[in-house]
C-alpha cells in the first residue's frame, strides 16, 4: 500500500495536469455533442470555451471574487453571447451554420486581441491563480453528464432527437425548432463556458490563439471519433486524442504522422466512432 | 495611393481565388470540405522550392513539377482516403475529419523532412524587374499571379462550360447517381477532380510563397480558413464565386489594413462573412436548393 501511495505521489506529480486536461477536453466533446444530438453542426464551442475562460479568469484577477463565483460568470457569460448570436444564427442549416459560427470565432479571437487593456491583447493573461483541484474537475464532469443523460431522455431530449433525424417531420409533430436549437446551443455554450474557466485556472495563462480555428475543429473532432450515438462516445473521443500524442511521444519525430494516420484509420475503419455498441455487440455477442 | 493599393488588393485576392478554386471544385463534385487542402497548397511550395534550388530550374518549370506534385497527392488522398468512405456512404463529416488526420501527417512530413523553420526561395527565381508607371509600382510576381489566375479562371470556366468532361463534372455535381445512371464514369471524374483541385492548390501555394517569400510547414492553415471564407462569400462549389468571393477578400483585407488598422486585417474576412451569411444564408452565389453538405 505504501508502495502505491509512493508511486501515486509521483504519478500525479508528473500526469495531474495531463488528467485534468482529460476531463476538461471531455467536458468540451460533450458541450459539442449536445448541439449535435439537436442536429445542429455549430462550431462555436472554442469562442465559448474562450468567453469562459476570459470572464472567469477577470473576476478572479481584477475582483479577487471566490473560485464558485468566477466559474457561475464563466457559464453565464458564453451564453448571453450564445442567446444573442443564436436567434440569427441558427436559422442557417448544415455546413452554412458550421462556416459562420467559426467566423463568429475567429471574430472573439479577433475582439480579445484588440482589446488589450482588459485581455492583454495578444500577450494573454498572465498570473492566474490555480485554483482547479482533480475534484472540481471530477464533480463538473459527473454533473454535466448527469444533466445530459436526463435531458437526453427527457421530452427534451426525445424533440432533439426527433429534429436530427428530420427537421420537417418534427417541426409538423409540433416540436419547436427554434426554442430546442437554441436550447442546446445556448446549454453548449454553458458547458464549453464551464470547462474554459477550469482550464483557465489549471494552467496559469490564457492567451487568444487558445481558442481559435484549430481547437473548435479539435472539440468536433473528440466527438466524432469518439461517436455520437450516445454519451459515452464524446468522452472516450477526448481521452483518446488527449492520450494519443503523450502515448506517441517516444515516437520523436514521427509522432504528429503516426497521429494523424491513427486519426485517418480509425476514420476509415470505424464508421460510427470508437463507441459504437453495435458493433460492440457484433463482435462479442455472437456467442450468445 | 489608391491605385497601388488596388493593385496590391488585385494579386492579394488572385491568390485567395487560386486556392479557393481547389477547395470549391472538391467541395461542389465530391462534396467534402477538403481541411487538407491547405495541407496540399504546402507541398506545392515545398516542390516548387526543391525544384529551383536542388535541380536549378527555372521557375516555370518549378510550376509545373508543383502542380503534378499536389496533383498526385490530391490524387493519393482521394484513392487511398475518400474513395472508401464513398463507397461505404459515410455521412458529410466523416470525410473532413479523415482530411484533419491527412493534413496533420503532411504538415507533420514536411516539418521532419525539412525542419519547422521559413525558407526562401534564393534571389533572382523571378524576375526583380518591376513596372513604374504613373507612380504605380507593379512587381513581376504580381503580374505572374494576376495574369495566371485570370488564364486558369478562363480555362476552368471555358472548359466546364464546353467540354464533355466539364458537362459530365456539372452533372455529377448536381447528382452523382443520376450521373452514374447516365452512363458517367463518376469515380473517374472524382479522381481527375481531386487531382485538379490539388494541383492548383499546390500552383496557388507556389505563388503566395513567391508573393510573400516565405515557405513554411503550416503555411496552409491561415490560407484554408481564408479559403472557407471565400466559398462560403462566394456560395459553395461556385467556380465564379470563388473568383469573386477570393477578389473581395483581397480587396476587403487590403483596404482594412490601410484605412482602419492592421490589426484588423483576420477580423475583416470572418467579421464579412459572419454578416452575409445572416444576410444570404448560402453565400452570394449560392443556390437555394443546395445539395446538403
Amino acid at each position: 500500500m505504501d508502495a502505491f501511495l509512493l508511486w501515486f505521489d509521483e504519478f500525479w506529480a508528473v500526469y495531474s495536469n495531463l488528467v485534468l486536461t482529460l476531463g476538461i477536453n471531455a467536458l468540451l466533446a460533450l458541450s459539442i455533442w449536445l448541439t449535435l444530438a439537436c442536429g445542429v453542426l455549430a462550431l462555436a464551442n472554442a469562442a465559448f470555451m474562450g468567453i469562459g475562460a476570459y470572464a472567469g479568469a477577470l473576476a478572479t484577477l481584477n475582483y479577487d471574487s471566490p473560485f464558485a463565483l468566477s466559474i457561475g460568470v464563466a457559464m453565464v457569460a458564453p451564453s448571453l453571447v450564445a442567446l444573442a448570436i443564436g436567434l440569427p444564427v441558427l436559422r442557417l442549416g448544415g455546413v452554412y451554420l458550421a462556416m459562420a459560427t467559426l467566423g463568429f470565432g475567429e471574430v472573439v479571437r479577433v475582439v480579445i486581441l484588440n482589446t488589450e487593456s482588459i485581455t492583454g491583447g495578444a500577450l494573454g493573461l498572465n498570473g492566474i491563480p490555480q485554483y482547479t483541484q482533480w475534484w472540481h474537475v471530477l464533480l463538473a464532469l459527473v454533473i454535466v453528464i448527469f444533466v445530459l443523460a436526463r435531458l437526453h431522455r427527457s421530452k427534451t431530449g426525445r424533440a432533439f432527437e426527433a429534429i436530427k433525424v428530420d427537421e420537417t417531420a418534427a417541426s409538423l409533430m409540433g416540436v419547436d425548432l427554434r426554442a430546442n436549437k437554441l436550447l442546446a446551443f445556448v446549454l453548449g455554450a454553458a458547458i464549453a463556458g464551464l470547462a474554459g474557466a477550469l482550464n483557465a485556472h489549471l494552467t496559469f495563462f490564457i492567451g487568444p490563439q487558445e481558442y481559435g480555428f484549430d481547437r473548435g475543429v479539435e472539440i468536433l473532432t473528440m466527438a466524432i471519433l469518439g461517436g455520437v450515438t450516445s454519451i459515452i462516445g464524446p468522452i472516450i473521443g477526448a481521452v483518446f486524442l488527449t492520450l494519443l500524442p503523450e502515448l506517441l511521444r517516444g515516437l520523436a519525430d514521427f509522432r504528429l504522422i503516426v497521429n494523424g494516420f491513427i486519426l485517418v484509420a480509425v476514420v476509415l475503419f470505424l464508421p460510427n466512432g470508437l463507441w459504437d455498441p453495435a458493433r460492440f455487440r457484433r463482435w462479442f455477442g455472437s456467442g450468445r | 495611393m489608391f491605385a497601388q493599393q488596388l493593385i496590391n488588393a488585385l494579386s492579394l485576392g488572385s491568390v485567395y481565388a487560386l486556392f479557393a478554386l481547389g477547395f470549391t471544385l472538391i467541395f461542389g463534385v465530391l462534396g467534402v470540405i477538403n481541411l487538407a487542402h491547405g495541407a496540399v497548397f504546402m507541398v506545392g511550395a515545398y516542390a516548387a522550392l526543391q525544384a529551383v534550388v536542388l535541380a536549378e530550374l527555372p521557375i516555370w518549370a518549378a510550376l509545373v513539377i508543383a502542380f503534378i506534385i499536389s496533383g498526385l497527392v490530391g490524387l493519393a488522398i482521394d484513392i487511398l482516403v475518400l474513395s472508401p468512405l464513398r463507397k461505404r456512404d459515410a455521412p458529410h463529416l466523416i470525410p473532413m475529419i479523415a482530411t484533419i488526420g491527412v493534413a496533420i501527417m503532411l504538415n507533420s512530413a514536411a516539418q521532419g523532412l525539412f525542419g519547422a523553420d521559413t525558407l526562401r526561395f534564393p534571389p533572382g527565381v523571378v524576375p526583380d524587374g518591376s513596372i513604374e508607371a504613373g507612380g504605380l509600382h507593379i512587381t513581376a510576381v504580381e503580374i505572374g499571379i494576376i495574369a495566371l489566375t485570370i488564364v486558369i479562371m478562363v480555362v476552368l470556366l471555358l472548359g466546364l462550360r464546353r467540354t464533355s468532361i466539364g458537362k459530365a463534372l456539372r452533372a455529377v455535381a448536381e447528382s452523382p447517381r443520376a450521373a452514374a445512371l447516365l452512363g458517367i464514369d463518376v469515380e473517374g471524374l472524382f479522381r481527375k477532380t481531386s487531382f485538379v483541385a490539388a494541383a492548383l492548390g499546390g500552383v496557388a501555394g507556389v505563388l503566395i510563397s513567391l508573393y510573400a517569400n516565405a515557405v513554411y510547414p503550416l503555411m496552409g492553415q491561415p490560407m484554408l480558413h481564408k479559403g472557407i471564407a471565400v466559398i462560403i462569400l462566394g456560395g459553395m462549389g461556385d467556380i465564379r464565386g470563388a473568383l469573386i468571393g477570393g477578389l473581395f477578400l483581397g480587396f476587403a483585407e487590403v483596404f482594412a489594413v490601410a484605412y482602419i488598422g492592421s490589426t484588423m486585417r483576420d477580423a475583416v474576412a470572418f467579421g464579412l462573412l459572419f454578416l452575409i451569411l445572416l444576410v444570404r444564408p448560402t453565400g452570394l452565389f449560392g443556390k437555394a436548393n443546395e445539395r446538403k453538405a
